[in-house]
């Protein structure tokens, strides 16, 4: 079914009346980002437009240094990544003005060590891996406080071994991922008590074999890829049942249109369809190449720029 | 539509622009365009003025989730000095018809950050929470107007009364935690067994769930779950009428406690702690079988003499 999701993004945005795509261009770096990623984990990198896509990104570079999402759009610091990961599959990051890019990331770091996701200040710990992943890409983890911004990100574990979107959140497994990421980019893994978050981690397969984000919520394919990609960060990823979570991906293909959904039956779209192959890919599914799990990239991306980011065994 | 307000007429709308060589040709809806071609003009402009105001909440009607008309409608509050009682109002509504966005709620927490007055806030979370006791963004708002403004007094009261509407609600034992570690801390050996007693009366109504035991692991586990007094044999008695994997899982985290910290009769505790990892691994919890496996392994490792070592770890 590889052929039928790459057709799938390979036309995504190019029909004429669809709605879903004008509203999610606040976010269209990302979706972007999500698109371009699937196709070259599935080998399919060549039938996206490079060209149009490093133009578009050359337009979206604010004074600031910052990226937008889109032209017309304010810059943060999800998006300014998202640029940063496409322009690195494509080995073209010069397309911004690196520098100051990295000026920008390094001004996002507040004084306990937390990140803004832009100037107005909103905190979140999926800005510290956002922040620490760009410039990893950049190679200039050097510009901002490791220790502070270390500090911070540990202050949001908690009672139960995960870890939330600022100090005393509830635990969910979109924080993990970015935490257990953050950790690894700054070589911290250590500080992160395996068995326990291995163990709710887990605990997150329900027994339809799908993944959900936190006790008593329903599965969504997504967490195939934030609670999965974490295990294997933290070297537990045999903790879950690997087939019975395999069918359920499977099972969240819309053969008909290709891509998948957030559960099975429900509509596709570019974000489950990149986290429903990334998981496959973490399961070992052989016609996907290998997805890194603290970048969603593919791994000849990141062999190629020298990144081994730490993973526990 | 704006296009046809002659009080508009002095703005040049601004079509999509997609970059010098558009990715994708869209189509949009009429209204949609119109709405944001005229906010695109006013950007170019940075015109401040009330019909701007007006225009970004349509652009939010249509949008909410467009972080850059909500960073716009804040710089307009701020350069028109607008009341910012009515920007409550105003966000009250947003927020109550779209719960589940960061943009809304970051904006309340400015205005209440520049009104510094979050009188309103626990009521109105409170309201947004019973439409969906688990939104997460809610709860983090929540825990901020909490700390910044100490509002901790009557908060462990209304997370009982939410835990009494739905046991399983895990933001719920989450706020828990938070409002007590934050107040009297759980050192307090009364404070702890009354959190001890409480939670097991909640595996008493209903046994199956993952909260109340992550909780209760949770707050016993620096000190250790084994120096509990009376706790193993509360658990014991539980198993015999309340049992869930949950229950059997704790009760090897006892064991595992109790042969880390004491010296006698690890022989016998250890064996019924390998004999529930191969309950669970084998019956009772198989979807997590290498994981009952891994504890097993790792405790006849640690504790076991080494024949018995030897058969277990070959065994599994």
């Amino acid at each position: 079914m590889l052929d039928k999701h790459a057709d799938y993004i390979a036309a995504y945005g190019s029909k004429k009346d669809d709605y879903e795509y004008t509203l999610s261009e606040y976010l269209r770096m990302s979706g972007i980002y999500w698109g371009l990623t699937v196709m070259d984990l599935m080998g399919q990198l060549t039938r996206m437009n490079q060209q149009e896509i490093s133009d578009f990104i050359k337009s979206c570079q604010h004074d600031c240094g910052g990226v937008s999402a889109s032209i017309g759009h304010d810059p943060h610091v999800l998006y300014t990544l998202s640029a940063v990961q496409i322009l690195s599959l494509y080995d073209n990051v010069n397309v911004l003005d690196v520098d100051k890019v990295v000026e920008y990331v390094r001004g996002l770091q507040q004084e306990d060590g937390s990140f803004a996701g832009d100037k107005w200040g909103e905190i979140d710990t999926r800005f510290s891996f956002c922040a620490v992943a760009t410039l990893a890409l950049l190679g200039r983890l050097d510009a901002i406080n490791m220790d502070k911004a270390v500090e911070f990100v540990l202050s949001c574990m908690n009672f139960d071994g995960g870890f939330g979107c600022r100090p005393g959140s509830e635990s969910h497994a979109g924080q993990i991922y970015c935490c257990t990421g953050f950790l690894s980019i700054a070589g911290q893994l250590h500080q992160v008590n395996a068995d326990l978050l291995g163990w709710w981690l887990c605990e997150r397969q329900l027994p339809s074999g799908g993944l959900n984000g936190r006790p008593e919520k329903l599965p969504d394919v997504c967490y195939s890829w934030w609670v999965l990609a974490s295990l294997k960060i933290i070297g537990r990823i045999h903790w879950i049942d690997k087939s019975k979570l395999r069918s359920f991906i499977l099972a969240c293909q819309d053969e008909e249109t290709g891509g998948f959904a957030d559960r099975p039956g429900d509509m596709v779209d570019p974000f489950h369809t990149l986290f429903g192959v990334a998981g496959l890919s973490l399961l070992g599914e052989g016609q996907i190449k290998d997805v890194n799990p603290v970048l969603c990239m593919p791994e000849d991306v990141l062999e190629r720029l020298g990144l081994h980011p730490d993973l526990l065994s | 539509m704006y296009r046809d307000r002659k009080e508009w007429a002095d703005l040049e709308p601004v079509p999509q622009d997609d970059g010098p060589n558009p990715v994708v040709k869209i189509a949009y809806s009429d209204k949609f365009t119109d709405v944001y071609d005229y906010f695109r003009a006013l950007l170019k402009n940075d015109e401040k003025s009330d019909r701007a105001l007006l225009l970004t909440a349509e652009a939010i009607e249509l949008n909410a989730a467009n972080y850059t008309v909500w960073h716009y409608r804040r710089v307009l509050l701020q350069a028109l000095e607008k009341d910012l009682r009515e920007e409550m109002r105003y966000i009250t509504a947003i927020i109550e018809d779209q719960p589940k966005n960061y943009q809304v709620w970051h904006h309340r927490r400015m205005v209440v950050e520049w009104l510094n007055d979050p009188s309103e806030e626990l009521e109105f979370i409170a309201e947004i929470l019973s439409q969906d006791a688990k939104n997460y963004h809610a709860w983090q708002h929540r825990q901020w107007v909490i700390k910044e403004y100490k509002l901790w007094d009557s908060e462990l009261e209304y997370v009982e009364q939410l835990l009494e509407e739905d046991v399983r609600n895990n933001s719920a034992w989450n706020q828990r935690h938070y409002i007590i570690s934050h107040t009297t801390g759980y050192s307090d050996p009364a404070i702890l067994n009354r959190e001890v007693q409480y939670s097991l009366k909640q595996i008493k109504k209903a046994p199956h769930n993952e909260s109340v035991w992550n909780y209760l692991k949770g707050i016993l586990q620096d000190l250790g779950l084994s120096s509990h007094p009376g706790l193993l044999e509360q658990i014991l008695e539980l198993k015999e009428t309340h049992c869930s994997p949950y229950l059997l899982g704790f009760l090897v985290d006892i064991y595992e406690d109790f042969l880390e910290n004491t010296l006698e009769h690890h022989e016998e505790v250890l064996s019924k702690a390998l004999e529930l990892c191969e309950l669970l691994a084998r019956e009772k919890d198989t979807i997590r079988r290498e994981y009952w496996s891994y504890v097993g392994r790792s405790l006849q490792t640690k504790y076991g003499s080494t024949s018995n070592r030897l058969i277990w770890i070959h065994s599994h």
